[in-house]
């Protein structure tokens, strides 16, 4: 027994998320946040609007999380927090993280604006987007992150979601921010190095957190992390990071790059689409994944 | 010290002299000079606090309810459709208990745009569970101001400080500015009773099922009820150190009159000089210029408004298919009550159309020639 290899723990063993809270099993979300926090420590506040997490946190007066949370409108995550910045900066907390923590929907639709105005501003804050590509917590949805062709309850088979994916990180590379980065749930390591790097940085960091949901992917729950790590490895979302809007860098090389299809048929949502609908969505995988070299490359 | 300042620039020192600490806030007109001057207030040092330029009014109020639960007293002023545009964000601000100060400078509602006053924008706004004080002066401005962040702070409700655009937002007027270490004596610093902090960490606002929220909102009603007697407390306080007085109401002559005018805001001054003017034709009328709409001062508007022979509400404002509000709820105080005066419910002045002494004059006539009304709403000055 002398000779047995114990695997080296990576991350902090400190935990900010409770056990018992309300996330679905195999929540992508519930993970994400963990690793974060893992990154982020105790001095942080967490401003959740209307999301799956401002119900796994628990009901009133209960709450998993050993962080303190406001729970904001739905449009107001960067806002609320740029107040709670400004808040704590005046009474003397200087040093607290102040975190939004929003889904896609809160993040690409409803919120743009004020995360637009928070970034434009460079507000002191982190603010997370966790997607898990549409209105999951009111019952599946479609949100602009939602991929073209994939079913949700507004987008039914008879009428798919026929609009590409919104490219919010584009976006915010165009507001010049200090610091942005893609991460999965699959990579915890690379999304904790990367957020303890945002915790050093001031002004508006940015994350965009793949986050697979069974519930709404129609997919097993013991299946979110690989279904993240396939969603890497075929490039549908790479992982990188970019700072003040150029200098982008890959975090995960792919070497050998692999076609969507495993990852599509491991999801009902997807189990409509025909050969002709999942080549036209690998051609876009290809050119957005092209796009993200050129970056890569400084082209 | 005595300046010449106008309406707007009065908030702003009320929110200089109250030591906000973060102020965010989107420009919109009439209210412009109130968060320019706090802009150079906050650049030259002449007042310690974060300034936000947020992108609008909506981020304005959720940044305000952020600083506040980060334990800053805050302030923002904003007018018409940056009021509607904030609406969520008020039920926020009240449901939270996050006892932020507005100063809103009453414009009517577009379409058409309209930058001139009337009182739909605040009035629309009068179920979010926010003070509303509304002044008739740059100095009850000021000085609404200061008491305004001492009541909210003490029960923990956002109030709105509300002035007339142009006739008093950009009506340059003598204030005495009192001296900050007095206004220090009288002001606190805010004390929260609980704040986002990493000490104690707390979730605030979690998802609330029907076996609590009911109590939530039984206690911030109970709280608004103590709101009255506290404006009283609180502008005796402040008349001891700075010598003017502010209480919920400013009943003139009403003691011995027979029809009483129900008025608020500029319109409400106006009233005051046209009830000397018709007192020295011997005509037996009072003014009854409501400071406070919410909470609603149910005590003092039944004592003051019962003796009379006839009440004549004068409304800046419409709840359509309804009556002006101030009308609705001055019936509601009185009703039931024997012998109660009849209401008459007159609509003038929307849109900024000028309510003069003659309009008021107008007013006490039409009311003194009907025992009863003969129509819901009598408008004065209307093109038909």
């Amino acid at each position: 027994m002398s000779q047995e290899k114990k695997m080296k723990l990576t991350l902090p063993v400190e935990e900010y998320v409770g056990s018992g809270n309300l996330a679905c099993q195999g929540c992508g979300a519930n993970l994400a946040l963990r690793y974060i926090l893992k990154a982020l420590g105790p001095k942080t506040v967490l401003c959740i609007p209307a999301c799956c997490w401002a119900v796994i946190d628990g009901p009133f007066p209960h709450s998993c999380m050993s962080v303190s949370i406001y729970h904001c409108a739905f449009e107001t995550a960067a806002s609320t927090a740029t107040g709670v910045k400004a808040g704590l900066d005046m009474l003397g907390d200087t040093d607290m993280n102040v975190v939004s923590w929003a889904g896609d929907g809160g993040t690409l639709d409803i919120g743009i604006q004020a995360l637009s105005g928070a970034a434009e501003r460079n507000d002191d804050i982190i603010y997370v987007c966790y997607d898990n590509e549409a209105y999951m917590n009111t019952g599946i949805q479609r949100s602009s992150a939602t991929p073209k062709g994939a079913w949700t309850t507004t987008t039914p088979v008879k009428f798919p979601k026929v609009e590409s994916k919104k490219d919010i990180d584009a976006i915010m590379a165009a507001h010049r921010i200090p610091y942005q980065a893609t991460a999965s749930i699959a990579y915890p390591e690379d999304l904790y190095k990367k957020m303890l790097k945002a915790k050093n940085i001031k002004g508006t960091r940015f994350f965009h957190i793949f986050a697979p949901c069974p519930t709404g992917w129609k997919s097993r729950p013991e299946d979110a992390v690989k279904l993240a790590r396939m969603a890497v490895q075929n490039c549908l979302f790479p992982l990188y990071e970019i700072e003040h809007g150029e200098n982008l860098a890959l975090n995960i090389k792919i070497q050998n790059k692999k076609p969507i299809d495993d990852y599509l048929k491991l999801q009902g949502r997807f189990r409509h689409l025909k050969p002709a609908d999942i080549q036209s969505m690998q051609e876009e995988v290809d050119r957005n994944w092209n796009r993200i070299l050129k970056k890569a490359q400084g082209c | 010290m005595r300046k010449v300042i106008m309406g707007n620039h009065a908030l702003s020192y009320g929110a200089m002299l109250g030591r906000a600490q973060v102020i965010a806030a989107y420009p919109i007109t009439p209210q412009t000079q109130v968060v320019e001057l706090l802009s150079e207030m906050c650049a030259d040092g002449t007042l310690a606090a974060k300034f936000i330029k947020v992108e609008s009014e909506h981020s304005a109020m959720a940044a305000c309810i952020g600083a506040s639960v980060a334990g800053a007293r805050t302030f923002t002023a904003t007018s018409a459709q940056g009021l509607a545009l904030m609406h969520e964000m008020l039920h926020w601000a009240s449901g939270g208990r996050h006892p932020v100060v507005l100063g809103n400078i009453n414009r009517a509602m577009a379409p058409g745009w309209s930058i001139w006053s009337d009182q739909n924008d605040s009035l629309s706004e009068r179920d979010t569970g926010w003070m509303q004080f509304y002044c008739s002066s740059n100095q009850e401005v000021l000085d609404t101001t200061i008491q305004a962040f001492k009541v909210a702070e003490a029960l923990f409700i956002p109030a709105m400080v509300i002035l007339d655009a142009f006739s008093l937002s950009h009506t340059y007027e003598v204030v005495d500015v009192p001296d900050l270490d007095k206004v220090d004596a009288f002001l606190p610093p805010f004390k929260p009773y609980a704040r986002v902090d990493y000490r104690t960490p707390r979730a605030f606002n979690g998802l609330t099922g029907p076996e609590n929220y009911m109590e939530l909102r039984y206690k911030l009603q109970k709280d608004m009820e103590r709101v009255p007697e506290m404006v009283e407390a609180t502008g005796r306080e402040y008349e001891k150190l700075f010598g003017r007085h502010l209480g919920a109401v400013d009943a003139y002559r009403c003691e011995d009159a027979e029809t009483i005018l129900v008025t608020s805001g500029t319109a409400g001054y106006t009233a005051h000089v046209a009830v000397d003017e018709m007192r020295k034709d011997g005509l037996k009328v009072g003014n009854f210029r409501m400071r406070m709409f919410r909470p609603f001062p149910f005590d003092i508007v039944r004592r003051v408004l019962l003796p009379a022979k006839k009440v004549a509400v004068v409304d800046r404002n419409i709840s359509y298919g309804h009556h002006g509000m101030f009308a609705q709820e001055v019936k509601s105080a009185l009703y039931g009550i024997p012998g109660a005066p009849p209401v008459f419910g007159f609509i003038a002045g929307l849109g900024g159309r000028d309510i003069t002494p003659a309009s008021f004059r107008e007013v006490v006539d039409t009311a003194a020639a009907q025992d009863r009304p003969a129509e819901e709403i009598l408008w004065i000055g209307v093109k038909r």
